[in-house]
């Protein structure tokens, strides 16, 4: 399949961010600067860049708790959202929300959810806007294998087929819904789940960033076509714990070491663009180097940003009252 | 005796309570956790902030069950569980959560013994987190006992320290109707003297952490350590609280907490769930109605404002009520002069 040049550079671009992203918040995690719960979303980078390449600001995306990638794969700058998983005033949600409630709306981007299973309905919503409107626009959910079991987002699945909604559903399968195990918690597949609702279905491996762009544009371009909503299901691992703090025990010995050596997006993108010339070495030098700095210079401003000030407590909690 | 946490005095009492009584199951997410998992290792994280650690390995798979992320079916499942024979202990996680399945706990657990004529028992504790202070954001730090006080049918524990939380647990576990029993995330590391043998706490019997003559404080949960701290400051001015644990707000010892501003005629009431019909609203009217004439000065409310629970740690805490917070509002009923002439 034929990629863009610039959707190649800008697509390495957000994995990159995110994966520095990610890997500095894990860091400083530790150093205990950082409050409340961090969800990181290392080794699951190519789905969320994937799916968010075929995308404008006019298309909707709701995310997880896991969002901080979905957010950047969207769009939205790092220098808000350190700010914000700081709790500081510039964040883009003035501190209010922290890590789990990253949202920017002008952006299409409908929030990372603190409820597991909170997105596939506002999805089904944001689908309807987009056809109601006729704006062109296709709504997609992100949610895990855990959130695959709540029944708000069966619920969806079914709405979306029976008002044929512009919809996308990615079911980011990394296994693992905290410490238990798909293996335990999901009867059946999610193949069988979409055919139970008559919704096409596609999977792909969510560590290949070329096998998410090919699947993630059949499924976008035929919701967009106004043909109903399609179960995109990727399979992934993520790297660190469920939160920042997590021993993992319930994980095998080695397996996120495999993961990091041989399904590491990164990795395997520059050898395949550079093994058939797409891209210069240097071109992903020059951006791992922009990148770098660019986290460098979030986590400096967000550590020195004005915090929010007591006024704001009572601000937005309505929009008129 | 010896001293134990909030999270080991909870632990102790299912325990117990399993030990005695076969028909005591858990039921919940990660309660045991690895279950599918790749090691092997089962009862990984025994509850996501480690409460019910080791109950898998003593009472093994037909006792602890992990479920699916699906509230709705495993709380529905636990109401059903309790109205057939079993005596299900769910855990929720954060309270937060009820959204997902209030259906479950407000139309069918809470409703069963009226609807029914009398004739259902529903033996169900649900367990959850709850309350502000851990950076846990709008969707995870909500204080929402006023929310089950409101549905009759079910009974609403809010325990104060680990020694409590035994004795109330393991009531709530006895009980037969369906008790919320909800846990301030906060407070898990806290330690105090917790009795080796199993004892249960009446519900409804409010417990008086100290006697004064001035000023009544009624506190919920984590508040009443607030209230003790401020009572403690204050009585080195010479202002002398009686503090009132309410322990359940449903059922609520009304009696307790009218005898005690009879005697003192102020009263401040703490309450960190939002603002608006809440458990200080509640007892506040209760007071207004049945103690009208007892009153030396209006009666106050601490609490948060009527805005979600903010993330940022500045904002959290202005947000939360606090000991600084309950003193002033202490000192301002004392300051109170009536000045219409009196009737
Ligand atoms: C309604 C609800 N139930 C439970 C939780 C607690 N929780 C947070 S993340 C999570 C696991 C989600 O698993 P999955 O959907 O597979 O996403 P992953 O963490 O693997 O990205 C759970 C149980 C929650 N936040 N909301
Ligand atoms: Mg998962």
């Amino acid at each position: 399949m034929q990629i863009a040049h610039d959707i190649l550079l800008r697509s390495y671009r957000s994995m990159r961010t995110i994966r520095d992203f990610e890997e500095r918040l894990h860091v400083e995690f530790a150093t205990g600067d950082i409050p409340g719960f961090v969800h990181l979303y290392c080794g699951e980078e190519a789905s969320g860049v994937g799916v968010c390449a075929h995308l404008t600001d006019t298309d909707t995306i709701a995310s997880t708790h896991r969002g901080h990638g979905h957010c950047i794969a969207k769009g939205v700058g790092v220098d808000g959202m350190m700010a914000e998983i700081y709790g500081r005033k510039t964040g883009v949600c003035h501190g209010k929300g922290g890590s789990m409630h990253i949202a920017d709306l002008s952006l299409g981007m409908l929030g990372a959810n603190g409820i597991v299973g909170g997105g596939p309905p506002l999805i089904c919503g944001a689908a309807l806007s987009h056809k109601v409107l006729k704006d062109g626009g296709v709504a997609v959910a992100f949610y895990g294998d855990g959130a695959s079991n709540e029944g708000t987002t069966l619920e969806s699945l079914n709405l979306a087929m029976v008002w044929k909604l512009p919809a996308v559903f990615v079911c980011e399968d990394n296994g693992y819904g905290e410490a238990t195990g798909a293996a335990y918690a999901c009867a059946g597949t999610q193949k069988a789940r979409a055919a139970g609702f008559g919704m096409p279905y596609l999977e792909c491996d969510g560590t290949d960033f070329f096998a998410v762009y090919e699947a993630a544009g059949q499924a976008i371009a035929h919701a967009r076509a106004g043909n109903g909503p399609v179960m995109l299901h990727v399979h992934l691992a993520r790297w660190y714990g469920h939160f920042e703090g997590d021993a993992m025990t319930y994980r095998a010995n080695g397996e996120v070491a495999e993961q990091r050596a041989r399904h590491d997006c990164l990795k395997n993108f520059r050898q395949s663009v550079t093994e058939t010339s797409l891209l210069e070495p240097t071109a992903l030098d020059d951006i791992d180097a922009s990148v770098k700095d660019e986290i460098e210079a979030a986590v400096k401003a967000a550590k020195n940003a004005p915090l929010p000030e007591p006024a704001d407590l009572e601000a937005d909690v309505y929009v008129s009252y | 005796m010896s001293k134990k946490s909030f999270r080991q005095a909870i632990n102790e009492a299912l325990r117990q309570e399993m030990l005695r009584d076969p028909r005591v199951v858990l039921i919940g997410e990660d309660i045991a956790g690895g279950q599918g998992g790749t090691s092997g290792v089962v009862d990984a994280w025994g509850g996501v902030l480690g409460v019910t650690k080791g109950l898998y390995t003593e009472f093994g798979p037909d006792r602890v069950f992990d479920t699916p992320i699906s509230e709705a079916s495993y709380i529905g499942a636990a109401v059903g569980a309790a109205a057939t024979g079993l005596r299900p202990v769910a855990e929720l996680m954060f309270v937060d959560f009820v959204g997902c399945c209030l259906d479950q706990i407000m139309n069918q657990a809470a409703k069963f013994r009226y609807m029914f004529g009398g004739k259902a028992r529903t033996p169900l504790v649900i367990r959850a987190m709850y309350g502000a202070g851990f950076n846990a954001a709008a969707q995870h730090s909500q204080a929402l006992y006023p929310l089950f006080t409101h549905i009759p049918g079910l009974k609403v524990v809010i325990p104060s320290s680990p020694y409590e939380a035994k004795g109330l647990l393991i009531e709530a576990i006895r009980d037969d109707d369906p008790v919320i029993f909800l846990e301030n995330k906060v407070m898990y590391d806290d330690e105090e003297e917790v009795p080796d043998e199993p004892y249960a706490i009446p519900f409804g019997e409010a417990n008086l952490t100290r006697e004064g003559d001035d000023v009544t404080i009624v506190a919920f949960g984590r508040m009443v350590n607030f209230a003790n701290e401020a009572a403690d400051r204050l009585e080195k001015d010479g202002i002398s609280c009686t503090v009132v644990d309410p322990r359940t707000t449903s059922p609520l010892d009304s009696a307790t907490i009218l005898e005690c501003v009879e005697d003192t005629g102020r009263l401040v009431i703490v309450d960190e769930s939002s603002p608006r019909c809440n458990m200080a609203t509640d007892v506040a009217a209760l007071v207004a109605e049945d103690a009208f004439d007892a009153l030396k000065a209006p009666i106050r409310r601490v609490g948060p404002p009527h805005t979600p629970v903010p993330f940022a740690t500045v904002l959290e805490k202005l947000y939360l009520p606090d000991a600084a917070r309950i003193e002033s509002a202490v000192r301002s009923v004392m300051a109170y002069k009536k000045t219409k002439q009196e009737a």
